[in-house]
């Protein structure tokens, strides 16, 4: 069987093209971003022409991928961990409706926070809306349960989570793809009235989601990605989920781990399986990649008292992404003294690019802040945020996409005069806009500056969805266009740029200050993929 | 058989070249692999680390277990020290010695390596004067491959060969001047050893 190198992302990419998709629906976030970019460039998805371009947010991604499923196809949806969180609102009720076509939401978590604001484990939001969660182990299981999750989504008449987290999103290892599989045909839901979550519709479907759930967990228990290993020494049991049992499994090369095992790859969590375990064993290890989901569940699960050791009792670290060495310790196993990295080593943080326009935009800015006074600038999430670091520290927060303007509005409504946000440009048509109007219909004194690079940077250079829209969106939700101003960020420009910012400064109302330079990666990139495709 | 490797560098770097041949010859040989990349923030110019791992048994952990990798190889001289804990005290570091200078307080490492020296392997080679030499300056990564070849169980033919399969698309020419700058790093470390 041919073996082809992946990533965990580019498997899930592979496999739902496999399953035929008629649409992926995604909106750029590390570790998710390449599923999209994987299906984008996939030779039969460009033959098939299945749905693949960026949408504005998670939320218009994951409603449309619901509106793909109830025409009758199959669609998938990519997002970061925060990025469920602009979704939620879709999620929680979509696992109301159901789902016509099968329907696939894959989160990609972040623990230790390699790229990320937090690191909030998507498991809990699964199994708030009560629908299966699909959490593979490897590359492998990552195809395979993906390519399964659609028939599974269409044979529960549920959405499915599939959860990664950035260890295996961003890990290669050889994969075997299964056939191919033609794409659905359009129909329409049996029952029209599926979609219509009027409460008295609403409730009875609650109901069905209830009466669904023994059910799951009858499949969980079944499904060939939850397992029981025997094990002979019976002090000790142990729970893995996901990527949690490879941490496990390293320290056993010889695949000999004493204790029983439990691996869990598909929520609701095998209940079966569990007390089984509880029974033979006289002590629980839980071991997970995220917040203690499953630790918590089984706490009382049994009813009995049994000690269950993990993440809370500090067996395992608390937070952040567990290892191999992790599960040696809580396993008492000793550990050679490792050699030291030498005390002269310096960090290397990431910094903005040589010739990025974010770092005019920042010298411009804080020569005016030196005279308004710091601590004014709310900020928002993309390159511009190292904004916040020296050379700069031009910015004073980055909290969720499109809070600068939101904050920057409070914080005027208190009395705090001026206030500036800065957002980039597909920060602000992923949640910038409705802000905005807020502050048009409310006149606000705020100076909005928006650093267009017309590129979503951040996550590597993928198009933005405000290109060449962003005046003529301002303008329609009703800033007076003579306070929408429009400078190059250059170095030749900052004693222009300086004077835009005070003379918007100046005036009490809305101002929306847009720096446009295209990012210099972005550039660099078009340039390889044109002289790629001139290769071809 | 297997080998752990860190692979270590400054984002823009592209060590993941490295990682692709290396990736490319493990499969022509049917062997396992895992190699676990960073993405996003810490590309920026940011320390990049990748952990490769190749064996002839299926290999459970992305992650490779702290003192248990058998070679460090950095295209950077202050980012091989990063991942020291990583290293098991028989492995190798292999680095570069070109200094990738981008934060103000750069530390003067020559002390550090003199002292590593006397507990560990370590190669350090200009890989960058090496890749000029063989006249293709952008090649300095596979120099760098290839003066770390002698510490990797896969035979340095396969290796080649992975490089031919990554380099393909781009043309005869550009495959002939990464071997070649393959070999000349190859030829340095086993002269010092
Ligand atoms: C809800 C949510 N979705 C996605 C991300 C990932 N993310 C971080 S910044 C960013 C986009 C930044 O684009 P832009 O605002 O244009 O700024 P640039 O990076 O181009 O400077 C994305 C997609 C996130 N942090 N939160
Ligand atoms: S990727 Fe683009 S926007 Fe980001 S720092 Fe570099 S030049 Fe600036």
């Amino acid at each position: 069987m041919q073996r082809k190198l992946l990533m965990g992302v580019e498997a899930i990419g592979q496999a739902a093209v496999d399953a035929g998709i008629s649409g992926v629906y995604a909106y750029p976030g590390t570790p998710s971003t390449e599923i999209t970019e994987y299906i984008q460039h996939n030779k039969l998805a460009i033959e098939r022409n299945i749905h693949r371009e960026w949408s504005a947010n998670e939320k218009t991604a994951l409603e449309a991928a619901l509106g793909m499923s109830y025409a009758g196809k199959r669609s998938l949806a990519c997002m970061k961990h925060v990025g469920l969180n602009v979704a939620a609102d879709v999620f929680m009720n979509m696992a109301i409706t159901g789902i016509n076509g099968g329907l696939v939401v894959v989160v990609a978590d972040d623990p230790s926070q390699h790229s990320s604001q937090n690191e909030q484990d998507s498991r809990f939001y699964g199994k708030f809306a009560m629908i299966p969660v699909f959490e593979p182990s490897n590359q492998q299981e990552a195809y395979d349960m993906t390519y399964e999750a659609f028939e599974f989504s269409e044979k529960t008449g549920l959405p499915v989570m599939l959860r990664i987290p950035t260890r295996l999103a961003h890990s290669r290892a050889g994969v075997v793809s299964r056939p191919v599989q033609n794409e659905n045909p359009l129909h329409l839901p049996s029952n029209p009235m599926q979609f219509m979550l009027l409460p008295a519709y609403g409730r009875k479907y609650y109901q069905n989601l209830l009466d669904k759930q023994n059910w799951l967990i009858r499949l969980s228990e079944e499904s060939s990605y939850n397992d029981y290993f025997e094990g002979k020494d019976k002090s000790l049991g142990i729970v893995c989920c996901g990527i949690a049992y490879n941490y496990l499994m390293e320290n056993y090369p010889e695949d000999n781990c004493p204790y029983p095992v439990v691996k869990i790859s598909q929520y609701p969590i095998p209940e079966k399986l569990l007390h089984k375990l509880e029974k033979e064993c006289d002590e629980l290890l839980v071991a997970e990649e995220g917040y203690p989901l499953v630790e918590e569940q089984l706490t009382d699960f049994f009813g009995k008292g049994t000690r269950v050791w993990g993440r809370l009792n500090g067996a395992l670290p608390r937070k952040g992404e567990l290892n191999p060495d992790h599960l040696a310790k809580a396993l008492g196993k000793e550990l050679k003294e490792p050699l030291k990295m030498p005390e002269t080593l310096a960090g290397r943080p990431p910094s903005l690019c040589a010739g990025c326009g974010h770092q005019d935009s920042y010298e411009a800015l804080n020569e005016v802040i030196a005279d308004a006074g710091n601590g004014r600038v709310f900020a928002d999430i993309g390159c511009y945020t190292l904004g916040a670091l020296p050379p700069y520290s031009t910015i004073n927060t980055c909290v969720d996409m499109g809070a600068s303007i939101t904050m920057a509005k409070g914080a005027a409504d208190a009395g705090l005069v001026p206030v500036f946000a800065v957002i980039g440009d597909s920060t602000f048509t992923h949640s910038g806009i409705t802000g905005l109007l807020d502050c048009v219909v409310e006149k606000t004194n705020i100076n909005i500056l928006i650093v267009d690079n017309e590129t979503v940077a951040m996550t590597g250079g993928q198009d933005s969805s405000a290109k060449g829209r962003i005046e003529k969106i301002c303008e329609g939700v009703g800033v007076d266009p003579e306070h929408i101003r429009l400078f190059v960020p250059l170095k030749k420009n900052h004693i222009e740029i300086v004077q835009i910012i005070r003379e918007e400064m100046a005036f009490n109302g809305v101002s929306v200050i847009i720096g446009r330079r295209e990012c210099v990666q972005r550039i660099a990139k078009t340039k390889k993929m044109n002289k790629a495709i001139k290769q071809v | 058989m297997k080998t752990d490797i860190i692979l270590s560098g400054v984002g823009g770097q592209g060590i993941l070249s490295i990682a692709a041949s290396l990736g490319a010859a493990a499969l022509n040989e049917n062997y396992y692999l895992k190699q676990a990349e960073t993405h996003g923030m810490s590309q920026r110019g940011g320390a990049v680390v990748s952990h490769l791992r190749i064996a002839d048994h299926p290999i459970y952990s992305d992650l490779i277990p702290i003192s248990n990798a058998d070679l460090i190889l950095s295209v950077e001289p202050m980012e091989s020290l990063r991942y020291l804990p990583y290293l098991s005290p028989e492995g190798s570091l292999v680095t570069n010695t070109a200094e990738f200078v981008n934060i103000p307080d750069y530390p003067d490492l020559e002390e550090t390596f003199t002292e590593l020296a006397k507990n560990i392997n370590i190669i350090r080679i200009d890989a960058d004067r090496i890749a000029k030499e063989t006249g293709n300056p952008k090649a300095s990564n596979m120099v760098m491959l290839g003066a770390a070849s002698p510490f990797i169980a896969i035979h340095d033919e396969i290796i080649i060969k992975g490089i031919e399969t990554i380099f393909k698309a781009k043309g005869e020419k550009i495959v002939e001047m990464n071997i070649e700058a393959f070999k000349a790093g190859r030829e340095f470390t086993l002269s010092k050893s």
